[in-house]
C-alpha cells in the first residue's frame, strides 16, 4: 500500500470529523469530531514518516499530538461540564456568554 | 422508512462496505491489502457511526472503532509504540472522559437530522474539491520512497525511548509536554470543581 492509500484514509476521516463538529447540537459530538481530526493528522504524520527517509520525525509528532490530545479533553470536559452547569444545555450555541 | 428499517439499512451498508474493501485489498495487495482493507474501513466506519447514532453513548463507544483502526493503521506502518500509545491513550482514556462527560450530561435523545448531516457533508465536500489540486500538487512534491526502497520494519520503542531522552533531540519538548499534562489536569480540576459558594444560600435560608 502506498502513502496515497494511507492519505485517502486520512482524509476522509478529516471530512467526518468536520461533519461531526459542524452537523450534530451536542457539545460532546465537537470533542468527538476534534479526537477524529486530531486522528487523521497522526495518520498522515505517520504514513509521510513511513514512506520517507526513515527517521523518526513524524512518529514524535504524532506522540506529541496524542500527549497534546489527552490534555485538550481534560480541559475540554471540565468545560463541557461547567456549561451545562451555567447554562442548564449542553447546545453549543446556547453558550453564548463568559459570564452569568 | 421507520428507524428499525434505518438502522438495518445502515448497518447493512456498513457491513458489504467493510467486506468489500476487505476483498478489494486481498485481491489486489494480498494479505497487506487486507489489513490494511481491514483496518481502514474499520476507522471510517467507526466514524460514520459516531455521526448516524442518536444516542451519544453509542456515538461514543462508536469512536472505539475508529480509534483502534487508527491503531492498526499505526502497526502496518511499522510503528508498534504509537498503536499501544493509541490505545492506551484514546481508547482508555480520552474514551473514558468523553463517557464521564455523556454521563453527567443530560441524554439529547433524537435530535440528529439527517438533512442538516447530508447539507453539511456536501458543503464539506465543496470546500475539499476547492483544495483538492493543491493537495494534489503538495502530495507529488513529497520526498517520498517506493515501497521497495523502503528501510525494513523493525521495532520502535527503544529509538523512540531514546530519542525522548537524548539532550540534542526532544528532551526540552518531552519535559515541556510533562509540564504541559501537569498545568492541564490541574487546570482541569479547579475548572471542574463544585463551587463551594453555590450552596452558601441555600444553608443560609
Amino acid at each position: 500500500m502506498g502513502v496515497e492509500a494511507y492519505m485517502g484514509v486520512a482524509g476522509v476521516l478529516f471530512v467526518l470529523g468536520v461533519v461531526c463538529i459542524i452537523s450534530r447540537r451536542n457539545i460532546l459530538y465537537v470533542l468527538m469530531g476534534i479526537e477524529m481530526i486530531l486522528n487523521a493528522a497522526n495518520i498522515n504524520f505517520v504514513a509521510i514518516n513511513r514512506f520517507g527517509n526513515g527517521g523518526l520525525e513524524g512518529r514524535m509528532f504524532a506522540i506529541f499530538v496524542i500527549i497534546l490530545a489527552a490534555a485538550e479533553a481534560a480541559i475540554a470536559l471540565a468545560i463541557v461540564l461547567n456549561v451545562f452547569h451555567l447554562f442548564q444545555s449542553i447546545r453549543p450555541s446556547d453558550a453564548d456568554m463568559l459570564r452569568d | 422508512m421507520s428507524i428499525l428499517h434505518q438502522q438495518r439499512a445502515f448497518y447493512g451498508l456498513l457491513t458489504l462496505a467493510i467486506l468489500t474493501s476487505v476483498g478489494y485489498g486481498l485481491v489486489s495487495h494480498g494479505a497487506e491489502g487486507m489489513a490494511f482493507g481491514f483496518f481502514s474501513s474499520f476507522t471510517i466506519a467507526g466514524s460514520l457511526m459516531c455521526i448516524w447514532e442518536r444516542s451519544v453513548v453509542r456515538s461514543a463507544f462508536s469512536l472505539m472503532a475508529t480509534f483502534m483502526g487508527v491503531a492498526g493503521l499505526f502497526l502496518l506502518l511499522g510503528s508498534d509504540f504509537l498503536a499501544m500509545a493509541q490505545i492506551l491513550i484514546y481508547v482508555g482514556g480520552i474514551l473514558a472522559l468523553i463517557l464521564f462527560g455523556v454521563m453527567l450530561t443530560p441524554p439529547d435523545l433524537g435530535e440528529r437530522s439527517l438533512p442538516r448531516i447530508g447539507g453539511t457533508l456536501v458543503f464539506v465536500l465543496g470546500g475539499a474539491s476547492l483544495v483538492w489540486k493543491h493537495v494534489m500538487d503538495a502530495t507529488e512534491s513529497l520526498a517520498v520512497l517506493p515501497v521497495e526502497e523502503l528501510t525494513p520494519m523493525t521495532s520502535q520503542d527503544q529509538s523512540v525511548g531514546l530519542a525522548f531522552l537524548h539532550p540534542e533531540q526532544y528532551v526540552v519538548a518531552f519535559e515541556l509536554a510533562a509540564f504541559l499534562l501537569t498545568v492541564a489536569l490541574v487546570a482541569a480540576v479547579y475548572i471542574a470543581r463544585r463551587r463551594t459558594a453555590d450552596f452558601e444560600p441555600e444553608e443560609a435560608a
